[in-house]
């Protein structure tokens, strides 16, 4: 068994014992990138040298009161559009190829004052546009359980290197489901906190109403663990929200007797697969046997949310990413005539198609002449979407289904259609619409690739979410498949 | 009938301040027009008293302290400019 395959609390304990050091934990993570990373390509940046030297500092701290924390001295990635001082940070662009950020993303700061080692930055599609890290501006990272298909996106990289073994845990970001996806697509257990839950305080804007950080690992009580760490009130993020924190460890009861499941129709039915509709079934058989109780429910404006999402998600980054014009930082496109023509040839030659594309479509949606039309008719539904939500937890404590339609897909399979590519995010789009937390757990495969279970919770109850999916983890053994690389 | 013309597409690049060729203009134009098709689905529904949302928070003004504390030292706010000199960042003329 791989060190990679221990949980978070195994290996604190073998630290805490001094049975493994720090730096002999760091060397492992280096060792297995090493091996693997040419064919998964998780790693957009390695910190090598600054991680090891850290590692050894860390390992004099070793048996101290200092070095209680549970994440101390633990291997992490994070995705690269996390705000990591002095470790480049791209968002997957080539406009930010060079960027070196001179502070860390709160949720950074967290981490390395609980002295986690982070061991580099994560591939992802530009500026977490997309379902599939084709649309990095680097290369394709590649899904660990095969390597002809996507790993989903856009915090591809962030899920691939934690199925892949590289890493115990890493960050992603959640705009639409990239988090979610990724994490079920790789068989990973990836979290969305609620609206507000964790600070984006230097997290790259992609849709600010919408983004979430959140964690991938590879259990549900890593992720309870992670998520303690990253979570609570931030005054530098004023949109970050200022709520009891619970302890998330706590809720890890294994008992789900009486729990209420919703699960919608239309997660179940027209366009989800009909493997990815049994692996659920069966795993409302096992919550079932566990004495939770579900009945079938309704969100009718779900198969609104996709071009919902669409326009007010590209609304937003029309504004977020006008920073993006070579003044400032970034790569700056070389000899333009004039002042005009460098912010037009800078993001011209910078951005990639899928960039350029939801910027236009934002730009479009929010023009003189069709902002009623567009932009603020999506936020009606929005309205609408986040009702159905609320209904439904009137009632039930958790809504379960699929967290995509299909299993992973070919890479080049839907490049070049925009439209069926976003369809993917079908299931995953409305609950970042409603701002309410959702985790993607591992509940089987399909042909080989993993399958993904969602668990919807009310907002700010990550911790019924956390109770679910750590019973059902107990109950079966889908985790620990791993694949062979 | 399309829903978005290419002229109209050339006016919301310059808009972005992003230059497309010709080629660039009509898969734009194309795939626009797709996805403008697929959103207006949300016409099915009636909105008319449907208060909209912008953000899912309660949120109102949120207020802190005017306090002065360090912040970016020069170097470290012109780290990244792609030009600079004397301690500013250079950019090409503004005016003709």
């Amino acid at each position: 068994m791989s060190l990679f395959d221990k949980k978070i609390s195994e290996v604190h304990e073998l630290l805490h014992k001094k049975e493994l050091k720090v730096s002999e934990l760091v060397d492992a993570s280096f060792t297995r990138i090493h091996e693997v990373d040419d064919k998964v390509k998780a790693f957009l940046t390695l910190n090598e040298e600054a991680a090891t030297k850290q590692a050894k500092l860390l390992d004099d701290k070793m048996g101290t009161d200092e070095a209680r924390g549970l994440l101390f001295g633990l291997p992490i990635g994070v995705k690269d559009n996390i705000s990591t001082k002095n470790l480049r940070t791209t968002c997957g662009s080539q406009l930010l190829a060079n960027f070196d950020p001179v502070y860390d993303a709160t949720v950074v700061e967290k981490l390395n004052e609980a002295e986690t080692i982070t061991v580099g930055k994560l591939n992802m599609d530009e500026f977490a546009m997309g379902s599939s890290n084709e649309n990095s501006g680097f290369f394709q990272t590649r899904n660990p359980w095969n390597t002809e298909y996507v790993p989903g996106g856009s915090s591809g990289g962030s899920a691939a290197s934690v199925a892949a073994g590289e890493v115990f845990f890493s960050l992603g970001s959640d705009t639409g489901g990239s988090i979610r996806q990724p994490a079920a697509f790789c068989g990973v257990v990836g979290l969305k906190p609620t609206y507000g839950r964790v600070s984006r305080f230097g997290l790259v804007a992609f849709a600010s109403s919408l983004d979430q950080i959140g964690p991938i690992t590879n259990t549900v009580e890593d992720n309870a663990f992670l998520l303690q760490s990253i979570a609570g009130y931030d005054k530098m993020d004023s949109t970050s929200a200022d709520v009891t924190k619970n302890d998330y460890t706590a809720a890890l009861t294994g008992d789900v007797k009486g729990l209420k499941i919703a699960v919608p129709k239309e997660y179940i039915g027209e366009g989800v697969d009909e493997d990815v509709k049994n692996r659920v079934m069966e795993a409302l058989k096992v919550l079932e046997g566990m004495g939770a109780e579900w009945e079938e429910v309704s969100l009718p404006h779900s198969k609104y949310g996709v071009a919902t999402y669409y326009l007010l998600a590209s609304s937003e980054a029309s504004s977020n990413l006008a920073r993006f014009d070579g003044v400032r930082y970034g790569v700056r496109s070389e000899n333009p005539a004039n002042l005009t023509e460098l912010y037009n040839k800078t993001r011209s030659e910078g951005f990639g198609e899928e960039v350029k594309r939801r910027i236009m479509l934002g730009t479009f949606a929010l023009s003189s002449g069709f902002y009623d039309a567009y932009y603020k008719k999506a936020q009606r539904v929005r309205t609408l979407i986040k009702n159905d939500f609320d209904k439904v937890f009137e009632k039930y404590d958790v809504i379960l289904g699929p967290t995509t339609p299909t299993p992973a897909f070919k890479i080049g399979a839907k490049v070049d259609d925009p439209l069926t590519m976003y369809a993917n995010d079908i299931l995953t789009i409305p609950v970042n619409l409603a701002g309410v937390p959702a985790i993607s757990i591992p509940c089987g495969l399909s042909n080989g690739l993993p399958v993904g279970l969602q668990i919807i919770g009310k907002a700010f109850d990550e911790s019924t979410i956390y109770r679910v999916a750590h019973a059902y983890e107990q109950a079966t053994d889908h985790h620990q498949n791993k694949p062979g690389l | 009938m399309s829903r978005i013309e290419k002229e109209e597409v050339k006016h919301v690049a310059k808009l972005a301040r992003l230059a497309v060729t010709e080629e660039e203009a009509e898969m734009f134009t194309k795939q626009l027009d797709d996805i403008i098709g697929y959103a207006e689905q949300l016409n099915e529904l009636n909105t008319d008293d449907v208060e909209p949302t912008t953000h899912v928070l309660d949120l109102k003004n949120v207020l802190r302290e005017d306090n002065v504390k360090d912040w970016f030292t020069r170097d470290e706010a012109l780290k990244n400019a792609p030009d600079q000199q004397n301690g500013l960042i250079k950019v090409p003329a503004v005016l003709e």
